[in-house]
C-alpha cells in the first residue's frame, strides 16, 4: 500500500459505494465526519466552490419524492464543481414499466461517476450498485439505511457536544419503518454512544436490542438524562388504527413537548430529520426553541456531509484509475 | 413404432437386465446387491440372483440385453408431490416438457403439479387436458391436484368429486392457505367421501401480509418486512383442530418451523389423520442465505432460523415429516432480478431434490433407504399413487445413481427453463446417472 499513488492517503475508506453505515469501520466514519467538518467551514465562506469534481458527472436518481435530500446532494455536487443531473422517477421511463436493472444499465451507459439513489424498497440501491461501474451513494432505501442522514446527524452532534463517545442519545418514534433510525443506531453505537430507542411496541422491532440499543416504551423513562433527543417523522399513513390508534393518542404519549423534554439533561439538544409533523411527533414550542434545537444545523451539515462523501468516493475512483 | 428397433426394456423391445446394482426398495426394505429385469416397460424380475450378468445368461432368457450397474444404486424413481409446472399460462417460465426434462435429470419419474396455473385447475375438463398434454409432451408421469376453491379465491368449494373422478389426486389452493376456517372445515368434511387429502400451505395470511422473509434480526437489519414463524404455527394448529372436528384428511405442505413440527408430532401422537412434507431448502439452508438481498433465497415459506432447520431434520428423523418434495417453483429473471420485497417467491428444485436430500445421508441423519422412502413410496402412498415401489409387475420407473459422486451444482446445467436456485455453486455428493420411465430411458448423464 505504501508504494502506491499519493491518493493512497485516502485508502482509509475502502469501499467503492456508500450503501449503508453497517459495515463501515469507526475510522472510516471519522474520516467522513472530519472531512464534512472542513466542508462546513468552506460552505460558510463567501467562495463556496471548488473544482474537485470538475469533469465528473453526478446523477441524482430519485424513485421517491424528496426535496431536501435531493437539493442537498445537488448543491454538494455543484459546490465541488461537478455536473449534476437530477432524474425523478415520475419524469423518466421507470413509470413506463422499465425495470430497475434496465434503468441502471441505461444510466451506466452514460458513464456517470457517481450515482445517488433513493428508492422505496430496501436493498434496491445495493441491487443497482451491482449493475453499474460507477460509485453509488444510498440516499435512502426503503426501511433499510440512509447513511448520509446518520453522518450529518453525527457531525451536528459532534460540533455541539465535541464528541460522540459516551453521549446518551434517544431515538424516538417509528423505529420499525425508519431507515434513519437504523443508520443512526449503527453509527452511534459504533462510535461509542449509548443509544436508546423509544416508541410504542408496534413501532419498535422486537429484535432491535441486537443492534446494541436499550428499548423504552415510556417517554419519560427513556429521555431521562439524555444528551440528545432525536425525533423521527411519523408517516401519516401509518396512523389511524394500523400501528397506533390515532394522531392524538400518539402525540399524548410520544410527542415531544417541553414537559417531556424536561426529563433529559438541561443542555439536551433536539434533532429531527425533517420534514416535521408539528403536533404529531413534536410540539412547535420545542421545534422552534432555537438554543435547544439542532434542526437547522442538520440541514446545513447535510450539504457538507454529502460533499465529503462525494469527495471520498471520487478520490477512490481516481486512485483506482491511477492503479490500472 | 416406425420401423426402428425399440429400446431394450421398453414396450416392444427386448428385455433389459440391470445387473450388479445395489437395489434399494424402501417400501419392502430390500437393500442388496442384485438386479432387475425389465420387459415391456414393467419389472419382470427382481432379486439378488441378478447380481451378475452371468446369472442372466444362465436364466436362458432369449435376446436379453444386460446393463452393468457397476455396484451403484438402483431405486424406484422419485415421486415429487409438490411441483409448479407453469403450463398452461406461464410457458415462458416452464413447460411440462422442460419440467419433465428437469425431473428426469433429477431421478424424478412421477410429479404432481399444483393447480395454480393460468387458468387455475378448478374444473374437471382442465384436469383431463393436463393429463392429455402430459402424455403428449412429458418424459415422466404427471398428476395434478385440483383447486380446493374456485379460482383459488378461498371462498367456494370446487367440484371436488368431479375433479377427483377426472384424476385430481388431492385438493389444495396451492401457494395460498385457505384463510377462512369455515371453508376449510367444510372442505375437510366434504372431501372425506372421495378419500382424497387436502393439502394446505400453512400460513396465516394476515400475519404474513407484505412479508418477504423470516421475521427476526436479519429482516430487521435489512429493513425487510418479516413473516413470523407463528404465522405457520397458527395455521397448522388451527387446521389440526379442524381435522379433529371433521375427521378429515389433511396434508400440510412444506413445514419450515420448529413449532409446526412440534405441533404435528403431538397431533400424530394423538392419532390424528395428518401428514406433512418439507422441502430441501428447509433442512439445508437458513435465513442467513438471504445475505445481501439474494432473491433466489426468497421462498414461501421463508427460510427460517438455524433452530428451525435443525427441528425440520429432527422431524424427518423421527417420522413426524413423512415426505420430501422439491417445491419446484420456476421464475424467470424478470420475476427475480428485482428489489427483494418485489421479487417472486420460490426456487426450482427438481434437479437438486436428490443431492440436497443426500446431505442428510452423508451427515448421518438418515440412512439412505429412509431418505429415499420420503421421496418414493411415502408420498405415493399419501396420494394413493401406484408408484415409488419395486415389485414384479410394477411399471419400470427407476433411476440409477451414485450416492458418493461429488459434483458442483451449476446453473448452466439445469434442464429447467428457469434457473432460480439458491444452490447454484454448492458442492454436493450424489449424482443421477440414468432414469427410466416405463422401461424407457428418459435421462442419461453425459460423461
Amino acid at each position: 500500500m505504501t508504494s502506491t499513488a499519493p491518493a493512497s492517503s485516502f485508502g482509509r475508506f475502502r469501499h467503492r459505494h456508500l450503501l449503508g453505515i453497517e459495515g463501515l469501520s469507526p475510522d472510516e466514519i471519522s474520516l467522513l465526519l472530519d472531512l464534512a467538518d472542513s466542508y462546513a467551514e468552506q460552505n460558510r465562506a463567501h467562495e463556496k466552490k471548488s473544482s474537485l469534481l470538475r469533469g465528473r458527472t453526478v446523477i441524482n436518481l430519485f424513485f421517491e419524492n424528496s426535496t431536501r435530500t435531493r437539493t442537498s446532494f445537488e448543491l454538494a455536487g455543484k459546490r465541488l464543481g461537478g455536473d449534476v443531473v437530477n432524474m425523478q422517477a415520475e419524469a423518466s421511463s421507470i413509470k413506463k414499466g422499465e425495470t430497475l436493472i434496465d434503468t441502471a444499465t441505461t444510466l451506466n451507459a452514460m458513464l456517470p461517476d457517481v450515482l445517488i439513489v433513493r428508492h422505496p424498497d430496501s436493498g434496491a440501491v445495493q441491487l443497482l450498485s451491482e449493475k453499474v461501474d460507477c460509485a453509488v451513494i444510498n440516499a435512502g432505501d426503503g426501511t433499510h439505511e440512509h447513511p448520509t442522514q446518520a453522518l450529518l446527524d453525527a457531525v451536528a452532534i459532534r460540533r455541539h457536544k465535541g464528541r460522540l463517545q459516551g453521549l446518551t442519545v434517544a431515538i424516538c418514534g417509528d423505529i420499525l419503518h425508519s431507515r434513519v433510525a437504523r443508520s443512526n443506531i449503527h453509527l452511534l453505537v459504533g462510535m461509542g454512544a449509548r443509544v436508546r430507542v423509544i416508541g410504542p411496541p408496534t413501532l419498535v422491532p422486537s429484535t432491535i436490542d441486537r443492534l446494541g440499543v436499550e428499548v423504552f416504551h415510556d417517554m419519560a423513562a427513556g429521555l431521562k438524562d439524555c444528551d440528545i433527543v432525536m425525533m423521527l417523522r411519523l408517516q401519516l399513513e401509518r396512523m389511524h388504527g394500523a400501528f397506533v390508534p390515532s394522531t392524538r393518542e400518539y402525540f399524548h404519549f410520544y410527542g415531544l413537548t417541553r414537559e417531556k423534554l424536561a426529563a433529559a439533561k438541561p443542555d439536551a439538544l433536539v434533532m429531527h430529520p425533517g420534514p416535521m409533523n408539528r403536533g404529531v411527533e413534536i410540539d412547535s414550542e420545542v421545534a422552534d426553541d432555537i438554543p435547544r434545537s439542532l434542526i437547522r444545523e442538520q440541514v446545513e451539515m447535510g450539504v457538507a456531509v454529502r460533499m465529503a462523501c462525494l469527495d471520498v468516493l471520487t478520490r477512490n475512483l481516481r486512485s483506482n484509475q491511477a492503479a490500472e | 413404432m416406425s420401423g426402428l428397433r425399440s429400446e431394450a426394456g421398453a414396450r416392444g423391445g427386448p428385455p433389459l437386465a440391470l445387473v450388479n446394482a445395489r437395489v434399494i426398495d424402501p417400501a419392502s426394505g430390500f437393500d442388496q446387491t442384485g438386479g432387475i429385469v425389465v420387459a415391456d416397460g414393467v419389472i419382470a424380475d427382481i432379486g439378488p440372483h441378478l447380481a451378475r450378468s452371468g446369472a442372466v445368461a444362465a436364466s436362458g432368457a432369449h435376446g436379453i440385453e444386460a446393463f452393468d450397474c457397476r455396484g451403484l444404486c438402483l431405486a424406484p424413481g422419485l415421486v415429487d408431490m409438490r411441483v409448479q409446472l407453469r403450463e398452461p399460462g406461464e410457458e415462458h417460465k416452464e413447460t411440462m416438457a422442460t419440467a419433465s426434462a428437469a425431473a428426469a435429470a433429477g431421478g424424478v419419474t412421477t410429479m404432481v403439479g399444483l393447480p395454480n396455473t393460468k387458468p387455475v385447475i378448478d374444473d374437471a375438463a382442465l384436469v383431463e387436458s393436463i393429463a392429455r398434454r402430459a402424455r403428449e409432451t412429458s418424459r415422466v408421469r404427471i398428476y395434478t391436484y385440483g383447486a380446493l376453491t374456485r379460482g383459488l379465491a378461498g371462498k367456494e368449494l370446487t367440484e371436488i368429486g368431479l375433479l377427483a373422478a377426472a384424476g385430481a389426486v388431492g385438493f389444495t389452493d396451492g401457494t395460498q392457505a385457505v384463510a377462512d376456517a369455515q371453508v376449510m372445515r367444510r372442505a375437510l368434511l366434504y372431501a372425506r367421501i372421495f378419500e382424497k387429502p387436502i393439502i394446505q400451505h400453512p400460513e396465516e395470511p394476515a400475519l404474513a401480509r407484505n412479508g418477504a422473509m423470516n421475521d427476526g434480526e436479519i429482516a430487521m437489519r435489512l429493513g425487510i418486512p418479516g413473516i413470523p414463524a407463528v404465522a405457520e404455527t397458527m395455521m397448522v394448529e388451527r387446521d389440526l383442530r379442524l381435522v379433529q372436528l371433521t375427521q378429515g384428511r389433511l396434508h400440510i405442505a412444506h413445514v419450515s418451523t420448529r413449532s409446526a413440527v412440534n405441533a404435528i408430532r403431538r397431533a400424530k401422537a394423538r392419532g390424528l389423520n395428518v401428514t406433512c412434507d418439507t422441502a430441501p431448502p428447509y433442512f439445508s439452508l437458513n435465513e442467513t442465505a438471504v445475505g445481501d438481498y439474494r432473491t433466489f433465497a426468497k421462498l414461501s415459506p421463508p427460510l427460517r432460523t438455524e433452530a428451525d432447520r435443525r427441528a425440520v431434520i429432527d422431524g424427518l428423523k423421527d417420522g413426524t415429516i413423512d415426505a420430501i418434495a422439491s417445491d419446484h417453483a420456476p421464475h424467470d429473471t424478470d420475476a427475480k432480478r428485482l428489489p427483494f420485497a418485489q421479487a417472486a417467491f420460490g426456487m426450482i428444485g427438481l434437479e437438486t431434490l436428490l443431492c440436497i436430500t443426500l446431505e442428510l445421508v452423508h451427515n448421518r441423519y438418515l440412512a439412505l433407504p429412509a431418505a429415499l422412502a420420503k421421496m418414493t413410496h411415502a408420498p405415493a402412498g399419501l396420494l394413493g399413487l401406484n408408484a415409488g415401489r419395486l415389485s414384479k409387475g410394477a411399471a419400470a420407473d427407476l433411476f440409477l445413481f451414485d450416492p458418493e459422486r461429488p459434483w458442483k451444482i451449476a446453473e448452466k446445467d439445469f434442464h429447467s427453463k428457469s434457473k432460480n436456485s439458491p444452490f447454484d455453486g454448492r458442492p454436493v455428493q450424489g449424482r443421477v446417472l440414468r432414469t427410466w420411465v416405463g422401461g424407457r430411458t428418459v435421462f442419461h448423464l453425459a460423461d
